[in-house]
């Protein structure tokens, strides 16, 4: 990859009492890349991301968005920069409907600072009409919907603030077959338009189908990036469980 | 498009007339559920129970209860709870009383019965409650010690500080403008309460199609106008009516007649004059409205029920659940002392007692009144008819003559089989 990286995460350390859950790792994202974040459970792969959306604070580290340092402390600062992220908890309030959530932190207001639910609702329509067109149910509480429409919510929510950068933690864990189609075709669609996208996945078909390049993480160290083209399902595999680089990829 | 996403398919029934007007069932079943224990007392006591005069007692009694349980709906939904709301009214309460009893007219020397003693105490009364209730806050919030050992211990505390302040004393009466916030002393009159009435009929309707102008201005459907007028014709019937039944509620001879000699005057002969509404509703109302409407139109509802339903959630997308716990008890606080000034208005003193058992009262009002202990869901109107449900119950029965010891047993299984019901009643509609 040629060019200043959307984004670069260098040599960041976390670690939760005496573990090193994440122990100088270094990665990047081009623009309309996908690079897939691997790894076992415990890898220290959802605790790196987590430190780029600013939910958790890192001990030390860089972190450059457009060659630029970022000041990322919250979720806030993160959504400052368009980075925006897609849980695998889905993180929705079931109690609210899909308005509120696709909202949730950014409220529009009226004149008068109160909340303008007629219009978020509306531009909710609008932004889940163009992923969803089915959709209808817009004013019962989003747990009465099912794993797909939940999961278009909160991609309908990262697409609606112009996400630049887009962590996916494992988009696709709780859908069926087809739902899983829908996602991997948003997920080209969203590369088209230049967002840099890092998913967490333990499926490799997928990461293989969906991902430009991946990292794979073992016990908090990154095990290597490679270029997913070159690298067989096995190579893959190989390196998140034996956390080694194969030969024939090792520069 | 695939199907995946599109509705499950269903056969779409012709919509019933409930659904068709929009109205919440639960609070139907509510409403139902208040008019039957009505009438039931009516018919057993001959009548009695549904006066001009019983209603109006009903309301004042009702009101210090019900302006806490708004506040106890939002500390529920952020999975919360506070057990120290009645004693935090007892420390406003002889907060409030020592200071227009003692403090302002004589060690500040404004003297008895100064118009600005009233407000004043009440500026003071709801400043600690709000600081109080903000503490309760902090440790919850910050220090994350459970909510319930927070203001368990805060129901010993601050009972006691106010019993530390009064030396166990009544103190009173209180100042004159204070207690016409508080009961049969402080009335709007026949025509104030039809002006009021009024208002509110036309504040309702208006609400009523501003929100219709909105949905057509956005192209989303709306209900058919019949529908509309319907409703529309329904709360103004209520209001209005409420307003001529405690219209008819006309003052004894003797105390008209004490007003005028107040006055120099004579009273005419057939001279009748009427209550009308108590001031301490109007205090009910404008709380019931100010709180609709945090919880309905601004982001600090919109956040308090986002934490309820998923605290990580509502965290992740930027919202300081700490800061949160803080303003959802600090408003609690500022409740507790609005009520302290109504309970204490209408003894016209601060008792050693007051509020005492309030806390259980109040939660079981909001719990009656649809708010689940899980968290997310709740609604203040539904806690003001919580508390009004109870307070029918308690006295009603106290009217028929049952015991005090049954009077408390009916109301605790009701509690609880209130919650029952309304378990069964979530599971049918397949609300979570």
């Amino acid at each position: 990859m040629t060019g200043t990286p959307l984004v670069e995460l260098r040599d960041m350390q976390k670690a939760f009492g005496g573990i090193k859950a994440v122990d100088r790792v270094t990665i990047d994202l081009h623009p309309g890349e996908v690079v897939g974040v691997l790894g076992h459970n415990g890898a220290g792969k959802s605790v790196l991301m987590k430190m780029l959306s600013g939910a958790i604070q890192r001990d030390a580290g860089q972190i450059l968005v457009n060659g630029q340092e970022a000041r990322i402390n919250n979720p806030r600062d993160a959504r400052d920069y368009n980075i925006e992220t897609i849980y695998q908890t889905l993180a929705l309030a079931d109690n609210l409907d899909a308005a509120s959530n696709l909202f949730l932190g950014r409220e529009l207001v009226t004149a008068t600072g109160l909340l303008d639910d007629a219009q978020m609702e509306a531009e909710t329509r609008e932004i889940m009409g163009r992923l969803t067109p089915n959709f209808r149910r817009f004013s019962t509480p989003v747990s009465g919907l099912s794993g797909g429409q939940r999961q278009s919510v909160a991609i309908s929510r990262a697409v609606y603030f112009n996400a630049k950068i887009l962590i996916m933690d494992e988009p696709t864990a709780a859908l069926g077959v087809e739902e899983t189609r829908m996602v991997a075709e948003l997920i080209d669609e969203l590369k088209k338009q230049g967002i840099g996208i890092f998913l967490i996945d333990h499926d490799i078909h997928q990461v293989k189908a969906l991902c430009d390049r991946a990292s794979v993480m073992k016990n908090g160290k990154l095990v290597g990036t490679v270029n997913v083209a070159e690298a067989s399902e096995d190579d893959l595999l190989a390196m998140i469980i034996l956390g080694k680089m194969p030969e024939h990829l090792a520069a | 498009m695939s199907d995946a996403y599109s509705e499950p398919s269903q056969a779409r029934a012709r919509p019933s007339l409930f659904q068709t007007l929009e109205i919440d069932t639960r609070l139907l079943g509510m409403i139902g559920a208040f008019v039957v224990i009505a009438l039931f007392f009516n018919f057993w006591t001959d009548g009695r129970f549904l006066t001009p005069r019983n209603i109006f007692n009903l309301t004042i009694q009702t009101v210090s209860v019900a302006i806490m349980a708004t506040g106890m709906v939002f500390v529920i939904v952020t999975r919360h709870i506070d057990l120290s709301v009645g004693a935090l009214l007892a420390t406003c309460s002889a907060l409030m009383a020592v200071v227009q009893t003692e403090l302002l007219p004589e060690t500040f020397g404004l003297g008895f019965g100064h118009p600005a003693i009233v407000w004043i105490s009440i500026v003071v009364g709801v400043a600690a409650g709000v600081l109080i209730g903000a503490f309760h806050g902090y440790l919850v919030g910050f220090l994350t010690i459970p909510a319930f050992i927070v203001t368990l211990g805060g129901l010993f505390v601050w009972r006691n500080v106010a019993w530390f302040q009064t030396r166990g004393q009544t103190i009173g009466p209180l100042d004159e403008n204070f207690q016409a916030l508080g009961g049969i002393g402080g009335t709007m009159g026949e025509m104030g309460s039809w002006i009021f009435g009024a208002i509110c009929v036309a504040a309702a309707l208006w609400g009523i199609f501003s929100a219709r102008r909105s949905k057509i201005g956005h192209g989303f459907p709306v209900k058919p106008m019949w529908a509309e007028l319907t409703l529309g014709a329904i709360v103004s019937g209520a209001i209005l009516g409420f307003v001529a039944i405690l219209n008819n509620y006309e003052k004894p001879q003797r105390v008209i007649e004490r007003a005028f000699e107040a006055r120099g005057e004579v009273m005419p002969e057939g001279y009748t004059e009427a209550y009308g509404l108590p001031f301490s509703l109007l205090i009910l109302v404008a709380v019931a409205i100010v709180m609709t409407m945090i919880a309905t139109r601004t982001r600090l509802g919109r956040y308090i029920f986002a934490a309820g339903g998923n605290p990580e959630a509502t965290s992740l997308a930027g919202v300081d659940i700490r800061w949160l716990t803080v303003k959802v008890f600090a408003i609690m606080g500022a409740l507790c002392a609005i009520s302290a000034v109504v309970a204490s208005a209408r003894l016209t003193f601060h008792t050693n007692d007051i509020g005492t058992l309030d806390e259980l009262r109040v939660i079981a009002a909001a719990v009656i009144g649809g708010t689940a202990l899980s968290g997310g869901l709740g609604t203040i109107h539904g806690a003001i008819l919580g508390a009004l449900i109870m307070q029918s119950l308690q006295s009603g029965m106290a009217m028929v003559g049952v015991d005090a010891p049954f009077q408390n047993i009916v109301v605790g299984i009701v509690l609880v089989l209130a919650v029952f019901v309304d378990i069964v009643y979530r599971k049918r509609a397949g609300i979570k």
